[in-house]
Order: structure tokens, then C-alpha cells, then sequence
């Protein structure tokens, strides 16, 4: 077998190499000579075609995504540490604390292999929060589903959940929260993003450079096997194609097999090299492992980089430099030392019996050069590597039908005396029914921290035992809404996040995203793209927070049949002392009156009641009024500041009947509820109109906080009292639930179907 | 003197800080003790707490039971000194065979993770003398073998002494013999229980802070003695 060096591709211009086959277009294997002034050799060639491909490069939307940063003004960057274009985004949060936080999609992995694809997507961002040089301390998961009595959904959906709770459990993260939907668009591409959120002192903020020629690289962690090499199994098949295909290689899974014991130990190995302060730079090992990690530890440092790949510690045999490159083995970092620091590295990665070792060291060459006993098979700018991969203005077209969707399709209503039966099936409806199936198999309480988790709107955590200081956090979208209007949908999303986030009595101020599409070779899903991202950065600037990150997924689609657009969004919030949380259900204090905030409007575009009852999407989605969004937000501050508010819960999918039936069976208390005698009963119980919060408030708060409402142009409207005796919802003139009926409808559902 | 309680960290440990955060609410000096150190640091009392040692690949605790600081923690525990193990100290305590029974799969065969009722039945170890019999106390649970089981003999002889320490109430998450959630060694030195009482000091972070009661006994018993 010969090794294809770089003297040998100069020498053999003309081999044909497999690009196609390794998802490069013609242009682009051409670009790549033109940049090496020669053919790529079999390493170079894996290196590029996985850099360059649309997972990591973000060819289709780079275009797209430069909107954020164009509408972010200086004040909404103010708080800002890091953003766009590292491994997370980082926000000063007050007292000396930075928080980071990121979400990313690990959809197709998760459809394959649904256990091991959830556990390694939740290890791949917990290792990007670590490269931040924080300690990562909580984990959210987004998650969608076919049909929830789809055949396959049976297979995926437990597989997710145990693959989501078996890696964040064995890693001693809580999970905080999340999401759950069925639609039938997702069956063949469920989406599994993950989500952490870590914090640090604002003076520890590690980035991932690679600075001062002389200081040495080192690889640690797991050994780097054959999991994950995906594509570049064509590049041994083709060019080496000796004994290394045997049967017992061509077995091994696309799909990385997560270590969380592994991860742990690698987790507590870093935060202890870090406040030892031995750490120059930093970078986690994810998608294109090693391709990834040393081209861009390399491009954003101040030189280049030497690599002496036949050090890198191995777990399968024979494994060609081309495999070691591209090789996904999950659970390794790449460290930047100084030689000084390096033994005291290495005392560090043995106490913990973290595998250690120097794999080369920084340059002042501007070259990525890598050797492989003793011979150059890398020799190339790492920028063009890292960054400069091509870029497409992919055509864009509003979908034919789109107008036709638009147009509301005449559903019948329910009568008023069918609405009783109507809040019960709503309650225990698919995606409305009690998520405790799922987030019964995550541990919510490892840490400490944990002030409000699942199924609270948002989930909250303490970062300073002494202070109280904390974060909440939340993780929406709505994909019906956006196949409507994906501009409106993705406002949506964005508004009911910040929302969640409000309710708890926190500040919101900052986003992060995981975008996930169809195809962008589809006009119309690039159309889908445009517009969500337009109306996320137009709603970050209307509510003056920024956008401190993101992911894009395309390519969820199954033959020409894409996904609902789905833009998960995530807000992060702060709240100065934890102690002063909201809770979502009502009862913690007697005698509490229930107000709702807000306008309730015929909205019924894309609503739950739309798909549950009829099977139907059509019209437009509800408005989304962020200036109203604003105002709640800040109402809800004042009202935890001054302990006007017991509980608060947001109103979306369901409307006001869902929220009240989660309110009463979290809080375990009944209610009161009157509803207005001027305004369809209908409409007020299941539309589902933005900027909207249920509030309860103790009867002396009451006038101060309705006065404080009135004056700040907030509308309300008294809906009732919480009734502690009665174990029962009553809604006048609709009926009377007792909170064992309203139980078993919301908690039978799921259980039903997934045990 | 403040009562000196060591709480034991082994690669994948991970609710280690919250048991030191529970002895500090109970006001107690908590001493971190390390896996590969054989040396308990002169502290009055051990906890072994809560996660999954050396990732529970081959069964639980069964690796973390040979580990170095192992040794002294056997040889305290015959002097009668206080051990409390929580979940994984639960099982590691069992595998090391200072409590009897074994931790098997839960019933439902998935990780459950709840605010769980116990019935406290036992009320004179030095790990539950505040707490009153019969109680019943909300602590969260959270495992995935958290099955009890034991042979019949041990199970009767547990039964006959008294020394099942905590029962599930309002139904058997994970499928334990007589719906055992801790037990405790022939003398009340001992206790081992599934549930995470470190996890109810505060009701900010927990369902209640029914937990504070264990580490409040110890203190109480290591000042008396």
C-alpha cells in the first residue's frame, strides 16, 4: 500500500480521486487544487470534504446568517463576551459570572441510531460549553417526533429518551427542560437538539486559539477509533483497499457510540487544568474530529501548526491517516500548552486517568503540516480549511402554495355545550398531554442548583450559592406555525421563549438557536430559511437581546416531503436571586386571585385545536406583538421584585384551557374561573393569541398589581380565584373538573403509548 | 468541635458536593475523601454518595468497592463508625458487604427519576433519630437499578430485627422486595437507602427539605458519643 504523501501527489497529478463520492462538487475539488497548486492528497482530500460540507462549513445559509450580525446593534452586543463563530456564545451575567450556552441538532444520527445518536449529541455540545472554559451545568433537550402512534416513533422516541437521560444522567447534569411534538412531517427525521448552559468567572473565558509558535498541542481523552469516519471509508475502499476492509471493519456504525463515564471524568479533568490556569486554548472534538479541531485551533490562532499524526493515540488497528483525521470518536479535547506547563498537564490527565498526549505544537509557518512516520501528508493554509469553504446563493422561491395555505379553511366550532368534553381531550391531546413520561427518565436534581425544571415554562438554576444569582432558560418553537409564515413563526417562537423566560421573573437577554430545514437545494425550503431568520433577527432587535449563537440542520427531509421549518429557539434569562422564581402552578399561597394579561383575539391558524379536532392546517398563525412581549416582560419582573405574583404561567398551544389545567395540576389546587360573558367562550378557552400570561396574586397584591397594569398600558382581565378546598377546576357556565379527571387525562397519554 | 464527615469521590461520582452541601446545612464539616487515597483523613463519619463510579459499566459499584479508600472505610465501619451510602453508596456498600441484598434493574426497566414518599421505620440508627415513626418524609428518587432484592433468609432476618429503615409509600417505583428503600447493618451504624435525602435540604432546590433529618442525626449522634 503506498502512503499518498504530499511528494507523491505532486507527483501523480492525474490520479483520479473519489471527491464525489465524499460529497465535493466539481468546482469545489478544483478549488482545493487551486489552493494547493496540486492535487489533494488522501488526507488533504478528507480533511476538505468534511470541513466543506454543509454540517460544517454552512455553505447554504453562511449568506443567510450574516442577518444576524448586521441587525445586532452595539447596545444589544454590550453584555455580550463571545458570539457568533465560536464554540458557544458567552453573556456577563452580572457579579463577575459569564454564562454560555448553545444549542445543536444531532437529527439524522438520532433517526439511524436513536439511543447512541441522542447520548452523542448531548455529549458534543456539553464538550462545546467546555471549550468555553466553563463548567457545564445543565442540559435541555428539543425534541420532534412522527406521529405519536406511528410504528417508528414507537422505535425512536425511547430510544431518544433513554439515549437523552442515559448520557446527561451518567454525566451529572440536570435536565432542565425542553420540548416534546408529534407531526407527521418528522417520522422519517426527528430532531434531537441539545442544548447546555455552563458558567465561569468572566476572567476564565477560554477561546479556542492557538497562540505562541513553541507551545505544544495535546489531544486528550478518549483514544480515536473507527466510529463516526462515515464518508471516508470511500477513500479506503478505493485507494487502500488491502486486508483494512475485512468484514470485521465494514461492520463498525456510521453513528459515534457515546462514553459518559469517560466524559465525566474528562469534564471534572478540564475544570481542574483550567483553574490551574495551564491552558492557552482550547477545542472540543466533535464533528470532523481532528480535521476540525487543528485546522481551527490553528486558523484562529496567530500562526500555524505541526501535527505528528502517528501519536495520536488509536483504539482500532491500521488505521490510515485519512480514518485518524476524520474519525468522530466522541469524548476528546485538544488543548494549546506552553512547554512549561506541559508535565503539569499531564499530573492533571493522570489524576483523573484522563489518556493524555502531545501531539505536535504550534508554528509561525501559516501552515497546517502533518506527518505521518515521518512523511508530510498534510501541507496545507488551515484557514482554507476552517473558513474559507465555498459559499452558495442558493435560488429562493415563496412556495406556489403557499398563498393556498394561507387561506383559513372553514372549520367548524364546537358548541357551548361541547366545550367541557373539548378541555378534556385538548389536556390529554398528543402534543398537550404531561411530557413526566419522558422527563421522568432524566435527573433533574443532580448538582443542587436546580430552582424550576420540567414541566415549569422555563427552567432555572442557581450559579452563586452565596448570592442567589442564576439563569433561566427556554427552548421553543412552533413548526406548524411556521410552514404558515415562516417570517411570523419564527417571531413566534422567539416571543414564546422569552415569554417562558419572563414568567419566572427572570430578564431575558440573550439567544441562541438550532435551525432546522429541509433541503436547500428546494427553493422553497431556502425560502423558509430566509425568511425565519429575517423574522428571529428582526425580533432580537425589537426586543434588544442578541443572538450569541446557532446551528443550522438541513436536510431533513424525507424524498421531497421537508419537515415542518422548525427554529428552535433558546433565551436565556437572569434573575439576581433565585429565591424570588415565579412558579408555574398556582396554590402556593392561600387566597390568590387569577388574572389574565393580555389581548385574546380569533386566532386559530395553526392551532392545537386546528390539528387535534380537525386534522387541519391552514390561515395565518397568530400575530406576534413583541413590544406587548416586552411589556409583559417587564411587568412580570416588577411583579416578582416586589412579591406581587405566586405564579405565572404562559399561554400558547391550547390556549387559556391547557394553561389553566396545567396550572391547577402542578400546583395541585383548584380554581375558580369566570369567563368573559361578552366574548365567544371559544375563542377565550382555546385560542392561541401571543403575549399572553396567567398570573395568580395574593388578594392583598391585587389592586397594587392590576393599578401597576393599567398604568403601564397592559390590558387584564380578573379570570377568577384559586380554590385550595375544592380539588377541582370549575369554569363557569363550561364545567367542573376535578383535578382527578383533568390528572388522568393529561398523564394516561404517553404512558399509553410508550410503555 | 463540629462533627468532621467525609464524603467519598470516585471517578463518576456526581452527587458529591450535594452531600457536602447537606452536612454544611446540618452544620457539619465536610471533608472531601479521594478514591485512590487509603486514608479518611480523621473524619468521624462517611458518606458514600450518589452517581455512577467508574460509569457502572460492569454492575453497580462492584468496581468502587476495591477502590483504595475502601479499605479504612471497611475497617471504620467494624469499629462502628457512622457509613451512609445514597444510591451508587448504596449498592457499593452492598457490593463491599457491609450491608446485605443487591440493587437490580428497575421493574420498569427505565431510569425514574420522581419526588417519592418513604415511610421512616426505623428510627434509632444514628442516621434517623430525628426523624419520628411512621413519618413520611418526600425525598427525590432517582436510578435506574433501584431494585432491592435480598434471599429470603437475609430478607427475614432485615424484617425480624427491624431494620428496614425506610419504605416506599404510595407505590414501589422500581420493584423492591417489601418495598424496601434503605436499610440499615446489625448495630444502626450503617444505612444505606436508594432515595437521595441530599437532594431535600431546601425547597427551593428539592420537594422539601425532609432530608435535613439524616444529617442532623449523625451530628447528633457523633456529638453525644
Amino acid at each position: 500500500m503506498t502512503l499518498d504523501t504530499v511528494k507523491h501527489a505532486e507527483s501523480t497529478p492525474d490520479t483520479e480521486q473519489p471527491y464525489r463520492e465524499l460529497g465535493l462538487k466539481d468546482d469545489e475539488y478544483q478549488r482545493i487544487r487551486d489552493i494547493l497548486g496540486r492535487r489533494p492528497t488522501d488526507a488533504e482530500l478528507a480533511m476538505y470534504s468534511v470541513m466543506w460540507s454543509e454540517h460544517c462549513s454552512y455553505k447554504s445559509s453562511k449568506v443567510h446568517l450574516g442577518y444576524f450580525g448586521k441587525t445586532t446593534t452595539e447596545e444589544m452586543r454590550s453584555k455580550m463576551l463571545a458570539g457568533i463563530g465560536e464554540n458557544a456564545g458567552v453573556v456577563d451575567i452580572g457579579d463577575g459570572w459569564a454564562v454560555t450556552f448553545k444549542a445543536e441538532s444531532h437529527n439524522h444520527p438520532s433517526y439511524v441510531e436513536p439511543y447512541q445518536g441522542a447520548a452523542t449529541g448531548v455529549g458534543g455540545i456539553v464538550r462545546d460549553i467546555m471549550a468555553m472554559g466553563a463548567r457545564p451545568l445543565a442540559v435541555m433537550d428539543a425534541l420532534r417526533f412522527g406521529a405519536a402512534d406511528a410504528p417508528d416513533t414507537r422505535r425512536v422516541l425511547p430510544g431518544v429518551v433513554a439515549g437523552v437521560g442515559g448520557y446527561g444522567n451518567c454525566l451529572g447534569l440536570p435536565n432542565i427542560g425542553g420540548e416534546v411534538v408529534f407531526d407527521p412531517t418528522y417520522i422519517g427525521n426527528p430532531l434531537v437538539n441539545a442544548l447546555c448552559v455552563g458558567a465561569m468567572r468572566v476572567e476564565d473565558l477560554h477561546l479556542a486559539h492557538a497562540s505562541g509558535t513553541g507551545n505544544k498541542v495535546i489531544l486528550f481523552g478518549a483514544r480515536t477509533g473507527l466510529d463516526g469516519i462515515g464518508g471516508v471509508s470511500v477513500l479506503a475502499s478505493d485507494t487502500f483497499s488491502g486486508d483494512e476492509t475485512g468484514p470485521g471493519r465494514k461492520k463498525l456504525p456510521s453513528v459515534q457510540v457515546g462514553d459518559p463515564f469517560t466524559e465525566k471524568v474528562l469534564i471534572e479533568c478540564c475544570l481542574e487544568l483550567f483553574q490551574k490556569r495551564i491552558v492557552v486554548g482550547i477545542q472540543d472534538l466533535g464533528g470532523a474530529g481532528l480535521s476540525c479541531a487543528t485546522s481551527e485551533l490553528a486558523a484562529a490562532g496567530d500562526g500555524g501548526m505541526h501535527v505528528v499524526l502517528d501519536s495520536v493515540p488509536l483504539r482500532a488497528k491500521g488505521m490510515t491517516p485519512a480514518e485518524i483525521l476524520s474519525s468522530e470518536s466522541q469524548e476528546r479535547m485538544c488543548a494549546v500548552v506552553r512547554p512549561s506547563d506541559v508535565d503539569a498537564f499531564m499530573a492533571v490527565c493522570a489524576k483523573w486517568d484522563v489518556t493524555a498526549t502531545e501531539i505536535g505544537e504550534v508554528t509561525d509557518t501559516e501552515r497546517l503540516v502533518i506527518t505521518w512516520h515521518g512523511e508530510v501528508v498534510v501541507d496545507v493554509p488551515p484557514r482554507t480549511v476552517a473558513h474559507q469553504g465555498p459559499v452558495y446563493h442558493r435560488p429562493i422561491e415563496r412556495p406556489a402554495d403557499q398563498d393556498d395555505l394561507q387561506v383559513p379553511a372553514s372549520l367548524p366550532r364546537p358548541q357551548a355545550s361541547e366545550l367541557r368534553d373539548l378541555v378534556v381531550r385538548m389536556a390529554g391531546s398528543h402534543n398537550l398531554a404531561s411530557r413526566r413520561w419522558v422527563t421522568d427518565q432524566y435527573d433533574r436534581y443532580v448538582r443542587g442548583g436546580t430552582v424550576l425544571a420540567q414541566p415549569s415554562d422555563s427552567g432555572m438554576i442557581r450559579i452563586d450559592e452565596e448570592t442567589g444569582r442564576g439563569v433561566a432558560l427556554s427552548l421553543d418553537s412552533n413548526g406548524r406555525y411556521c410552514k404558515l409564515d415562516p417570517y411570523e413563526g419564527a417571531k413566534l417562537a422567539l416571543a414564546e421563549a422569552y415569554r417562558n423566560v419572563a414568567v419566572s421573573g427572570a430578564t431575558p437577554v440573550a439567544v441562541t438557536n438550532c435551525m432546522n430545514f429541509g433541503s436547500p437545494e428546494d427553493p422553497g425550503v431556502m425560502w423558509q430559511f430566509e425568511q425565519a431568520v429575517r423574522g428571529l433577527a428582526d425580533g432580537c432587535v425589537e426586543l434588544g437581546i442578541p443572538v450569541t449563537g446557532g446551528n443550522v440542520s438541513f436536510y431533513n427531509q424525507t424524498g421531497t416531503t421537508a419537515i415542518l421549518p422548525t427554529p428552535v429557539v433558546g433565551v436565556l434569562g437572569v434573575i439576581d436571586d433565585v429565591r424570588r422564581r415565579i412558579p408555574t402552578g398556582i396554590g402556593a399561597e392561600a387566597g390568590e386571585t387569577l388574572i389574565l394579561l393580555g389581548d385574546t383575539r380569533d386566532e386559530f391558524g395553526g392551532s392545537e385545536w386546528a390539528h387535534v379536532v380537525h386534522g387541519s392546517l391552514s390561515g395565518l398563525p397568530p400575530k406576534a406583538d413583541l413590544a406587548r412581549e416586552k411589556l409583559l416582560a417587564e411587568i412580570l419582573r416588577s411583579g416578582s421584585r416586589d412579591g406581587m405574583v405566586s405564579a405565572a404561567h404562559d399561554l400558547s398551544e391550547g390556549g387559556l384551557a391547557q394553561a389553566l389545567v396545567e396550572a391547577c395540576l402542578i400546583g395541585q389546587t383548584g380554581a375558580r374561573v369566570f369567563l368573559d360573558p361578552d366574548q365567544d367562550a371559544f375563542v377565550q378557552l382555546f385560542s392561541e393569541s401571543a403575549g399572553r400570561v396567567m398570573v395568580a396574586v395574593p388578594r392583598t397584591e391585587e389592586l397594587r398589581f392590576t393599578d401597576m397594569c393599567s398604568a403601564r398600558g397592559l390590558p387584564w382581565r380578573k379570570l377568577g380565584v384559586v380554590d385550595p378546598d375544592a380539588g377541582a377546576l370549575e369554569i363557569q357556565d363550561i364545567g367542573t373538573f376535578t383535578l382527578d379527571e383533568l390528572r388522568t387525562a393529561w398523564e394516561s397519554t404517553l404512558p399509553a403509548l410508550f410503555d | 468541635m463540629t462533627a468532621r464527615v467525609g464524603v467519598i469521590t470516585f471517578p463518576g461520582t456526581l452527587d458529591d458536593q450535594d452531600a457536602a452541601r447537606a452536612v454544611k446545612y446540618a452544620g457539619g464539616e465536610a471533608v472531601s475523601l479521594w478514591h485512590a487515597d487509603a486514608d479518611l483523613r480523621g473524619v468521624d463519619a462517611v458518606i458514600v454518595p450518589g452517581g455512577f463510579s467508574y460509569g457502572d459499566y460492569l454492575r453497580c459499584g462492584a468496581i468502587a468497592r476495591f477502590a483504595p479508600v475502601m479499605g479504612p472505610v471497611i475497617e471504620a465501619a467494624a469499629k462502628g463508625m457512622p457509613i451512609l451510602g445514597i444510591c451508587n453508596g448504596f449498592q457499593i456498600l452492598c457490593e463491599a458487604g457491609l450491608l446485605p441484598g443487591a440493587l437490580v434493574r428497575n421493574s420498569a426497566m427505565h431510569f425514574v427519576c420522581r419526588d417519592q414518599w418513604l415511610k421512616v421505620d426505623n428510627t434509632s440508627t444514628a442516621w434517623t433519630t430525628r426523624y419520628d415513626q411512621g413519618a413520611e418524609i418526600l425525598i427525590p428518587l432517582k436510578s435506574g437499578e433501584g431494585g432491592y432484592v435480598a434471599e429470603k433468609p437475609a430478607l427475614d432476618e432485615l424484617e425480624g430485627e427491624g431494620r428496614v429503615v425506610f419504605r416506599y409509600a404510595g407505590g414501589n417505583p422500581n420493584g423492591s422486595l417489601n418495598d424496601i428503600a434503605g436499610i440499615t447493618d446489625a448495630r444502626g451504624r450503617i444505612v444505606g437507602l436508594m432515595p437521595h435525602p441530599e437532594h431535600a435540604i431546601d425547597a427551593l432546590t428539592g420537594p422539601s427539605d425532609d432530608g435535613l433529618g439524616m444529617f442532623f442525626s449523625v451530628l447528633d449522634a457523633l456529638v453525644a458519643a
